[in-house]
C-alpha cells in the first residue's frame, strides 16, 4: 500500500492547503499563532470525533446524536460541583466522566432494551439530557477554578494542553483499535454483525462499551471546553453534532462502518478550523463561509468515494 | 400477522388521542376551536417538514439538512416572494430542482446521504444567512391570510393536517408511482430489474422532499410573519422523530404519510403538555424526548405481540 492510498492523508493535505492559503495572505506572518489556535480548537473536535468514529465503526445506522447534550450536561454539573473553588479540578473531572458514563449507559439501555434505532434513541435521550442541563444550570455561569482554567488555556512544550489531551486520547484509541482484541471485535462487528456474533464476538458487549466510550469522550470534551472558555453555556455543544460526524467522514473512516481511521480524525479536525479561518482571512462573510465549508465537505466525500472505487 | 401489526397506523393515532385527552383533562379550555388552533398551528410546518423527511427515509436515506433547507425556504419566502413574487417563485422552484438533482447525484456516485446532506446543511444555512443576515422580512399578505384563515367547524391546523395527510396518502400509498417509490426503499435492485430507472425515482423522491420542505418554510413564515436563517434548524431532528413516531422505519420503504402527520402533531403537543401540568418550562424539551421514548416502547410491545402470533 503506497502512501497515496492512505485514507488519512487527504484530510491532512486539505488541512495543510488551508493553512498555507491563509498564510499566503499574510505572507507567512502569524504561522505560529494560527497553528496554535488550530491545535486548541481542533482538539475539542478531535476528542468528540474520536468517539463518534468508534460508534460509526459499529456499522450502518450507528451514530450518537446526543454528543452536544452530553457535553453540556457534563460541563454544567462539573462546574456546579466545583463552584470555582480551587483544588476541585479532579472532583469536577470525575463528575464529568461519571455523567458521560451515565448517559452512555442510558443510551445503550434504550438501544438494547427497547430495540430503538440508535439515531432515535440518542436523539430522544439527548432531549432529556438537555432538559436536565437547563434545569441544573438555571442560567448561571459558574467560572471554572482558576487552576483548571489555566491548565485548559495553557501550553506545554509549545503546544496547547488540550491538544496534548486530544493527542494522548488519539494514541490510546489507535492502540486499542489496532492492537487490542476489543478493537478487532469492534471492526468485526462493524463489518458484519451477524458473522461477528457467529464467530463468538460478544457483540452486545462491544456495542455497549462503544456507546459508553463515545459519551465519556463527549463529557471530557465538554469539561475541557467549559474550562477553556470560562464556563458552561447551554448551547456550548451545538456545533459539535455536525462537526463530530464531519471530521469522521473527512478523516477517511467509512460511514458504512467496519473501517476506522484515527490520524484522519485529527487531520480533519484541524482542517475544519483552518478552513473557517482561511475564509475569514479572505474576508468572506458568514454566509459565503458556510456555503464554501459545505461545498468542501461534499467535494471531499466525492473525492474519497471515487478514490475508493478505483482501488 | 395480528390486527395491530397489520394496521401500523393504530399506535400513532392512539398516542395522539391519549396525549390529547390528557391535555384536555389538565386544561379543559383547550377543548375549543380557538384552543385547538393555538395548540396545533405551529404543528403545520412541522408536519410538512416531516412529510419531506419521510420522502427521503422512504428511499432508505436520511436528510440532516432539512432544518437548514426549511429555514432557507422561509427566508426566500419572507424576502423575494414578498417583494418580487415571480423571482421568489423561481428561486423556490430552483431549490426544489436542486433537491432532485441532489438525489440523482447521491444515487449516481453512491454517496452516503447522511454525509452529503450534512454538507448541504452548511450550504443551505450559508445561503439563508446571505439572503437574510439578520432576522426580518415579511410574510406575503396572501400567505398570512391563508395560514390564519378560520374555516367553519374545525380550526385551520386540523383542516390542514387532514388535507396534507390525504394528499400524501393518495400520492404515496395509493398511486402507482408511490408504490414504486416505496419499492426503491424495499429493494432497489428488483425495481431496477423491473425496468424502472432508479436514479429518476430517487430524484423524484428527493424532489418531493424539496417540495414539502419549501411548503414547510412557506407555512412557517405565514405563521411567524418574519424569518431568520436559523428559524427551523430544530426541524431536522423533529422531522426524523415524527416519521418514526408515525410508524415509519429507517429501512425497507416502510413509511406512513398519515402516521407522519400524526407524529408531528404528537411531538408538538408533547411540548405544550407539560406546560399545562405546570411543571417548569425547563422540562419541555425533555418531555418531547420522554414521550418519544414512551411511544416507541409501546411500539415494541405491539411488535412482539405481532411476532408471537
Amino acid at each position: 500500500m503506497s502512501v497515496l492510498s492512505r485514507p488519512w492523508l487527504w484530510s491532512w493535505l486539505a488541512a495543510a492547503a488551508a493553512f498555507s492559503l491563509t498564510l499566503g495572505l499574510t505572507s507567512g506572518r502569524g504561522a505560529g499563532e494560527l497553528g496554535y489556535a488550530a491545535l486548541s480548537f481542533g482538539a475539542f473536535a478531535a476528542i468528540v470525533g474520536l468517539g463518534q468514529m468508534l460508534v460509526i465503526t459499529l456499522g450502518p445506522g450507528n451514530v450518537d446524536l446526543s454528543i452536544p447534550a452530553t457535553m453540556t450536561l457534563a460541563a454544567t454539573l462539573a462546574l456546579k460541583a466545583m463552584g470555582s473553588d480551587p483544588g476541585t479540578a479532579f472532583l469536577g473531572l470525575v463528575i464529568a466522566l461519571a455523567v458521560g458514563f451515565g448517559t452512555g449507559v442510558a443510551n445503550y439501555a434504550l438501544i438494547f432494551l427497547l430495540r430503538l434505532p440508535p439515531i432515535i434513541a440518542t436523539l430522544a435521550a439527548s432531549l432529556i439530557y438537555q432538559s436536565l442541563a437547563i434545569w441544573s444550570n438555571r442560567g448561571l455561569r459558574i467560572k471554572p477554578p482558576a487552576g483548571l482554567a489555566d491548565f485548559a488555556t495553557g501550553r506545554f512544550l509549545g503546544l496547547p494542553n488540550v491538544a496534548w489531551v486530544g493527542l494522548a486520547l488519539a494514541i490510546v484509541v489507535w492502540f486499542v483499535l489496532e492492537r487490542s482484541v476489543w478493537g478487532r471485535w469492534l471492526l468485526a462487528t462493524g463489518q458484519n454483525l451477524r458473522v461477528a456474533r457467529l464467530a463468538g464476538v460478544p457483540v452486545e458487549l462491544v456495542r455497549a462499551s462503544t456507546y459508553i466510550s463515545v459519551a465519556v469522550f463527549a463529557s471530557l470534551a465538554g469539561y475541557l471546553l467549559a474550562s477553556f472558555s470560562g464556563g458552561a453555556a447551554l448551547n456550548m455543544g451545538q456545533e459539535y453534532l455536525l462537526m463530530s460526524i464531519a471530521v469522521v467522514v473527512i478523516g477517511g473512516s467509512s460511514i458504512a462502518g467496519g473501517n476506522s481511521n484515527v490520524p484522519g480524525v485529527w487531520g480533519a479536525a484541524l482542517f475544519m478550523f483552518l478552513v473557517v479561518s482561511m475564509l475569514n482571512s479572505y474576508g468572506a462573510g458568514a454566509g459565503v463561509r458556510n456555503v464554501l465549508t459545505g461545498t468542501i465537505i461534499i467535494a471531499i466525500v466525492i473525492a474519497a468515494s471515487s478514490r475508493r472505487a478505483r482501488t | 400477522m395480528t390486527f395491530l401489526a397489520r394496521h401500523r397506523i393504530i399506535l400513532p393515532v392512539v398516542s395522539l388521542a391519549v396525549l390529547l385527552a390528557a391535555t384536555f383533562y389538565m386544561q379543559p379550555r383547550a377543548m375549543s376551536y380557538f384552543g385547538l388552533n393555538l395548540l396545533f398551528n405551529l404543528a403545520v410546518p412541522i408536519a410538512l417538514a416531516t412529510i419531506a423527511q419521510m420522502m427521503i427515509i422512504m428511499v432508505n436515506d436520511i436528510d440532516l439538512s432539512l432544518g437548514a433547507f426549511v429555514s432557507l425556504a422561509a427566508c426566500v419566502t419572507a424576502t423575494f416572494l414578498n417583494d418580487a413574487p415571480m423571482l421568489g417563485l423561481l428561486i423556490l422552484l430552483a431549490l426544489i430542482l436542486s433537491y432532485a438533482l441532489l438525489g440523482a447525484v447521491i444515487h449516481a456516485l453512491e454517496l452516503p446521504a447522511i454525509v452529503v446532506t450534512l454538507g448541504m446543511s452548511f450550504v443551505w444555512g450559508g445561503i439563508a444567512l446571505f439572503i437574510l443576515p439578520s432576522p426580518g422580512g415579511a410574510a406575503p399578505g396572501w400567505l398570512r391570510t391563508l395560514m390564519t384563515v378560520k374555516p367553519p367547524f374545525a380550526p385551520m391546523a386540523v383542516v390542514a393536517a387532514v388535507i396534507i395527510a390525504a394528499v400524501t396518502h393518495l400520492l404515496i400509498m395509493r398511486s402507482g408511482i408511490g408504490t414504486v417509490l416505496r419499492g426503491v426503499g424495499g429493494n432497489a435492485r428488483s425495481v431496477a430489474r423491473a425496468g424502472w430507472s432508479v436514479i429518476r425515482l430517487k430524484a423524484l423522491a428527493y424532489g418531493l422532499a424539496g417540495l414539502f420542505g419549501v411548503l414547510a418554510g412557506m407555512a412557517l413564515v405565514g405563521l411567524a410573519t418574519s424569518a431568520d436563517a436559523n428559524i427551523a434548524l430544530r426541524y431536522t431532528l423533529l422531522s426524523i422523530a415524527g416519521v418514526i413516531l408515525g410508524g415509519g422505519e429507517f429501512t425497507g420503504g416502510k413509511v406512513s404519510p398519515t402516521g407522519a402527520v400524526i407524529g408531528a402533531f404528537t411531538l408538538t403537543l408533547a411540548a405544550s403538555f407539560l406546560s399545562f401540568m405546570r411543571l417548569s418550562p425547563d422540562w419541555q424539551i425533555g418531555a418531547q424526548g420522554a414521550i418519544l421514548i414512551l411511544v416507541l416502547t409501546a411500539r415494541l410491545i405491539f411488535r412482539q405481540k405481532g411476532s408471537e402470533a
